[in-house]
């Protein structure tokens, strides 16, 4: 291993050879501002266009200045990062990009929380010497994300996300010069292109030009309309990160304070979608369980490995790209769709409301949830099984605008009987956790015998692309995970490629799976806010007294009272779908 | 054939022809008529030979000798004493300033060593779709000499001796690109031709490519043999149909011959050559950017370190260099590199073709050796300044360069030298200006440029030129501020400090440099509101003088905008408010009132 | 077409060529071709070279007179275009400038036909390097 001796700042510097002046520079304590770099160093993402100018450094012997970000250190460099040649530059490269910029703080989504407004606060800009045109763009709104691009500044992490990380390819940098933006080929419409909603994008602008449609209006609306019955439930992920929207730390899990939030904002019902979760493993396995068997009984036909569908973003994803698979995953419905369409039938009847009555709120940390719930085959006569959904920051927006002290409030509990759930259903929230659930009741149901460890550490972890071999009782099963879009098509193109030896694969849209979404709260890059909650998601597990979904008594009772069993008509009509073929193609005259 | 046995050549050119050269060919022809040998002798006009300080030229056809200086009355004894009795009139003779001897032949001239062509050395002397008529002139010749008698690694010696340097503007020893290149290992090299040229009114590259094809393709057969690379790419415009055709046939002749593609003159070495072309993008001449163009990518440029000979196309080592230093080489090879560095200046060999325009009698194109002055290219070999108006500035570098003036001429153009003087050797762009050019628009002239054609990736070019450029603008329309100047420098240093590719770092340039050479016109601009060469409209007014005009309404009746008024008779006045400046008034005026301030 | 296929090949056909190119400008046996070029650059084209070109080519057949008529690149005079450049058998080359139809006939008929030099010269103000020269 190579080192190199350098001063920055008149401090000696060691690092390893290859090693930006940023990072060198950070490992001895000096934080050069930066805007448009992001390091989401575990996953290898980086994302350093070089773009923003805004973290140059004085070189001595060099002519001009040279970005911190995408330098490499050298033995003997002398650095000077705050000099006033630099502080001018960096000054007047700022208040250009703020001249390109509107000024709509006040109502701006990002305000509180954008690397743009932080950056003019931190560098003490009062006036911007170089006003003059500014570039303008038709707003774009689709179902989950609103893209205003007069805000973009060009820092690219969202192109990216989507095309590196994701490999969705929906945005681009497009046009030249001053009209340069970040958009959809040829300028098209988000909901025209082939973006997934996954929300990536959201996770990482560092200003207003990418956000979510904002959904808490309806949910006040709702709430306040006394002939509503307002039902709300909130998926595994939303309680690991809820905390950090209100100065906890990271990884703190916040069960009971989230369902004690939701009862004071006035929902009529507080349930979890945790318990839709374990409805989906019954569901699923045994969809798995079937399709295994007949498999195992030499049927050619069948269709394996068996890809999970819980996610709304990889559904989008193969139903736009890859149309031609859409006979191989589950059939299952999201957890999220599975409890709407329990609520507003078994739920309705039981407390006697109209479904049209009543309102299902999901607090999702996903932002391709929104437009899930709008697809035209989760209704019934034009009524939604789910009405909204709503992120983990809107939800905070909410509870801070009702004036409720999330950290004084006490531990509460979900209500019954769609608030019950056990720890199978609360690792969904994290990559490894679905097909981990599913394991936990396909082996029992399959062996017939007893799990005696129900941990399975194989499954867990944060690489992209995951493999282990399950024994049940002296049959292999073999199980494939991968979070990332990017490392969803590599198993795609393996499966069409006919060379995939799954048995059963899980993907989640988002890196880490759904703690990592786009609708959480923002982590501006750093992978050890993901660890955190994952950390926490599988403590939850570890302090539920029943851990595998088919123990839940409120599902067994859900089954017995109305569904009969799993896939059976009434299930297959109420919590199954089938796929389209979504695949855009655009004829350029 | 042949029905005179003597021809007298006097230069008609604009210079000579204001110092009485009708005199002298009405005083020859009248000598030769007297003598009767008006069948024998002929005289004849021609254009400028650009030896304008000493003319009026008389050149003596077919011996060569050129006189300089002559004067109507030296008719006589040019006729008595050359024609008629073979012997040279001594004091008219040219003299060699080095060493005051007399040169009787002109070809000895070191006048036409002033323009020494290498780089166009086939130009206008081959037919470019004939590759025989090349191999005639040594095409190829260099390349077989490389592959039969030097090692890679001599023969990139010999380039590193030459001093020869990147000639895209650059400037970057050649040589040195090479070496780089063939020390790091891949498994695949490759050679680009930057054929891209995009500075406006530059046009060398394009010549050199519709003139002489061959000396670009097999010189970069030479760079593929040093560094180790079969294949080569030419990144063309494909604003140059006629250059992309020749290049073709050029390239697909030499596969014929055998002298392009596998096992070159049976020694083994093998190389191809494929066009890609470009798509209307400026930034795509800019190394990296061209990379990501060839490579399907948005044209951006990406930061460097690593420099493309260390991870270039495919991230595999690569060569770029542009195609005037690929014209150069095969020349080097031939003649040696102590032949070509011993011309040119010390840090710059070699000589350097121009694309001169402007306001110049001789436009065209020229390649002059290092350290020729400019005071040289324009007025000696350009011709002097058209129509006798004053020389006002000289432009090198395109959008990159600045505006030189009466100061500078006596500078040796070298790229150091040019640098010092506040502008840059560029591509080869000379565009000249004079007393009826505004410099305020010609930097605001750039900034359109750059403006339109910054990729937009780094936010001081792509808002830091916009900005430059309104601000120029509100110059020209006369709302400019004492504060605004200040601005405009500080803005400008900054773009130049942080951009991230040679577009950004040099398009204040020209910004710069008039603001340090033309300060007067800025401060006429933004104090008195006044354009003293007349160019920018907001800043001039039409008047009616009141004296001439007889009221006849033609005017009123013509105005677009009902700007002027007036009663029938009686005198009118133009509304300043309401006036577009359109000149429509002028025109239509018979009696000459109306006049521009 | 011929293929080259060693160094000897190539000095062979270059040897080859250039006595053919001797013989064409100095000899005064046979071939006493006149040479005529035209500046077929973008900036020659623009200007209306290649009607000059078809002019010379069919006039010279026309008028019977042995010529060699070829494009070439850019000579440097773009501001005297179209430009032309004639090489009478043992004379040297002169370059003629603002070439039209109407010029190219005076040109004919004047200089290629009686050695007659007409208006519109452009004396050659450069030199080039000879290969072979030093």
């Amino acid at each position: 291993m190579e080192f190199v001796n350098l001063t920055i700042d008149n401090k000696s510097v060691k690092v390893e050879k290859g090693t930006s002046i940023l990072k060198a520079a950070r490992s001895v304590g000096i934080d050069i501002p930066t805007l448009c770099y992001m390091s989401l160093g575990d996953m290898n993402i980086e994302n350093k266009p070089g773009g923003c100018r805004i973290c140059v450094v004085e070189v001595e012997g060099r002519r001009n200045l040279a970005p911190a970000c995408c330098t490499d250190a050298h033995t003997d460099m002398v650095i000077k990062t705050n000099t006033m040649r630099v502080l001018n530059a960096r000054r007047t490269v700022l208040e250009l990009i703020l001249s390109d910029h509107p000024a709509d703080c006040l109502i701006c989504a990002k305000s509180g929380n954008c690397e743009l407004q932080t950056m003019a606060h931190k560098l003490g800009v009062r006036e911007i010497h170089y006003k003059g045109e500014m570039s303008t763009y038709k707003e774009d709104f689709s179902p989950s994300i609103i893209r205003d691009m007069d805000k973009c500044i060009m820092c690219r992490r969202c192109e990216m996300m989507c095309n590196e990380v994701q490999t969705v390819g929906a945005l681009w940098g497009v046009n030249r010069g001053f009209q340069a933006v970040v958009s959809p080929a040829f300028e098209m419409d988000l909901e025209k292109s082939t973006c997934t909603y996954c929300g990536q994008c959201v996770a990482v602008c560092p200003t207003g030009a990418l956000t979510e449609v904002d959904h808490t209006n309806q949910v006040i609306r709702a709430l306040a309309d006394p002939s509503k019955t307002v039902v709300v439930q909130t998926a595994p992920a939303v309680r690991a990160a809820l905390g950090e929207e209100f100065g906890l730390k990271p990884g703190t899990l916040v069960t009971g304070k989230l369902a004690a939030a939701l009862r004071r904002l006035g929902f009529n019902f507080v349930f979890d979608t945790d318990f839709a979760a374990d409805l989906t493993i019954m569901e699923e396995g045994t969809e798995l369980l079937d399709r295994l068997g007949r498999h195992l009984n030499g049927d050619k036909e069948v269709k394996l490995p068996i890809l999970t569908s819980c996610c709304p973003g990889w559904v989008n994803f193969f139903e736009k790209q890859f149309p031609e698979m859409k006979e191989i995953p589950s059939t299952a419905r999201s957890p999220q769709q599975m409890f709407g369409a329990i609520a507003k039938t078994y739920f309705a009847e039981k407390i006697k409301v109209n479904r049209k009555d009543m309102v299902v709120v999901s607090v999702m940390p996903c932002l391709a949830k929104k437009y899930e719930c709008q697809r035209e085959e989760f209704a019934t006569d034009g009524n939604p099984d789910v009405d909204f959904s709503i992120s983990t920051r809107e939800l905070a927006a909410l509870i801070k605008g009702a004036n409720i002290d999330f950290n004084l409030l006490p531990d509460e509990d979900f209500d019954n009987p769609l608030g019950e759930s056990t720890g199978a259903a609360v690792i969904f929230g994290t990559t490894g956790g679905v097909i981990e659930a599913a394991v936990r009741t396909a082996y029992e149901i399959q062996t017939k015998k007893k799990l005696e460890k129900v941990d399975f550490e194989e499954l867990r972890g944060l690489e992209g692309v995951r493999e282990a071999t399950i024994d049940f009782n002296g049959l292999p099963i073999r199980i494939g995970i991968a979070h990332g879009l990017g490392n969803a098509r590599k198993l795609l193109e393996d499966i069409k490629a006919g060379k995939s030896h799954f048995h059963a694969i899980e993907i989640m849209a988002c890196p880490g799976g759904c703690i990592g979404g786009g609708g959480q709260p923002l982590h501006h890059g750093d992978s050890s806010i993901l660890k955190a909650r994952q950390m926490a998601i599988y403590q939850e597990d570890r302090n539920k007294p029943i851990r595998k979904s088919h123990e839940n008594p409120f599902i067994v009772k859900l089954y017995e009272e109305f569904l009969k069993h799993p896939m059976s008509e009434k299930a297959h009509h109420l919590l199954h779908t089938h796929y389209f073929n979504k695949k855009n193609e655009f004829i350029i005259e | 054939m042949t029905k005179y046995k003597m021809h007298l050549l006097v230069c008609g050119g604009t210079g000579c022809r204001a110092s009485a050269s009708d005199a002298i060919v009405g005083k020859l022809q009248k000598e030769l008529d007297e003598k009767n040998l008006q069948d024998e002798v002929q005289v004849v006009m021609t254009g400028c030979f650009g030896f304008c300080e000493k003319g009026p030229i008389v050149k003596v056809l077919p011996d060569n000798t050129f006189y300089v200086q002559v004067k109507p009355d030296d008719a006589k004894v040019i006729v008595e004493e050359h024609v008629i009795k073979g012997r040279k009139v001594e004091k008219l003779l040219y003299k060699d300033p080095a060493d005051q001897k007399e040169i009787s032949d002109s070809k000895h001239m070191g006048f036409y060593k002033k323009q020494l062509r290498i780089a166009l050395r086939n130009c206008g002397v081959i037919n470019p779709e004939n590759i025989e008529e090349a191999i005639a002139r040594d095409a190829y010749a260099a390349l077989a000499k490389v592959l039969t008698e030097m090692t890679p690694q001599q023969a990139i010696q010999e380039m590193i001796d030459s001093g020869l340097r990147g000639r895209g503007g650059g400037g970057f020893p050649t040589g040195m690109k090479w070496k780089i290149a063939s020390q790091n290992h891949a498994d695949q090299k490759y050679v680009v031709c930057n054929a891209d040229e995009g500075d406006p009114g530059a046009f060398m590259d394009r010549s050199i490519l519709e003139g002489d094809p061959h000396s670009v393709i097999e010189a970069m057969a030479i760079n593929g043999y040093c560094i180790g690379a079969t294949k080569g790419l030419v990144y063309i415009r494909a604003e140059y149909p006629l250059a992309i055709e020749r290049l073709k046939i050029a390239i697909n002749q030499a596969r014929e011959y055998g002298l392009l593609g596998d096992d070159i003159l049976g020694t083994g070495f093998s190389f191809d050559i494929q066009l890609r072309y470009g798509a209307g993008a400026f930034v795509c001449g800019e190394e990296t950017a061209l990379i990501h163009s060839m490579e399907g990518e948005r044209g951006e440029p990406t930061f460097k370190p690593p420099f493309p000979a260390e991870s270039g196309y495919l991230g595999k080592p690569t060569n770029v260099n542009n195609v005037e230093t690929y014209a150069n080489i095969p020349v080097i090879y031939l003649k040696g590199a102590n032949w070509f560095n011993k011309i040119g200046t010390a840090k710059s060999k070699g000589t350097k073709v121009f694309a001169l325009a402007g306001k110049i009698n001789n436009v065209g194109l020229i390649e002059v050796p290092m350290g020729t002055t400019l005071r040289e290219v324009i007025y000696e070999i350009g011709g002097g300044i058209k129509d006798g108006k004053k020389f006002k500035a000289v432009q090198t570098g395109g959008p990159s360069g600045g505006c030189l003036t009466e100061k500078h001429l006596d500078t040796p153009i070298d790229y150091d030298n040019l640098i010092a003087s506040g502008s840059m050797m560029g591509s080869g762009g000379m565009i000249v200006m004079d007393e009826d050019d505004c410099m305020v628009s010609v930097a605001r002239f750039y900034l359109d440029f750059t403006v339109e054609e910054s990729c937009g990736k780094c936010a001081p070019c792509r808002i830091g030129n916009k900005r430059l450029h309104e601000q120029l603008d509100i110059i020209c329309k006369g709302k400019g501020t004492l504060a605004d100047m200040d601005k405009l420098r500080n803005l400008s240093h900054v773009i130049k400090d942080t951009s991230l590719c040679g577009l950004g770092q040099t398009s204040p340039n020209p910004v710069l440099s008039t603001l340090d050479n033309f300060y007067d016109e800025y401060l006429e601009h933004v104090h008195d509101k006044k354009c003293r060469a007349g160019v920018c409209k907001d800043l001039m007014q039409y008047i009616i003088d009141t004296e001439p005009c007889v009221g006849c309404t033609a005017c009123a009746r013509v105005c677009p905008v009902g700007a002027i008024s007036g009663e029938r008779k009686g005198p009118h006045t133009i509304d300043q408010t309401i006036c577009i400046k359109c000149g429509a008034c002028m025109d239509k005026c018979k009696f000459n009132a109306i006049s521009i301030h | 077409m011929v293929k080259v296929k060693s160094l000897a090949d190539l000095q062979n056909l270059k040897a080859n060529l250039q006595t053919k190119v001797d013989l064409r400008e100095k000899g005064d046996s046979a071939e006493r071709l006149v040479q005529v070029r035209v500046a077929m650059a973008t900036c020659g084209i623009a200007s209306g070279a290649k009607k000059v070109m078809e002019f010379f080519i069919d006039e010279l057949e026309k008028r019977n007179i042995d010529a060699v008529v070829t494009q070439t690149g850019c000579m440097g005079y773009c501001y005297a275009e179209p430009t032309i450049e004639v090489k009478l058998p043992n004379q040297d080359p002169v370059v003629f400038g603002y070439v039209d139809s109407k010029k190219a006939d005076e040109i004919i008929e004047k200089y290629i036909k009686n050695g007659e030099l007409v208006p519109g010269i452009i004396p050659v103000n450069y030199e080039t390097i000879d290969n072979n020269n030093q």
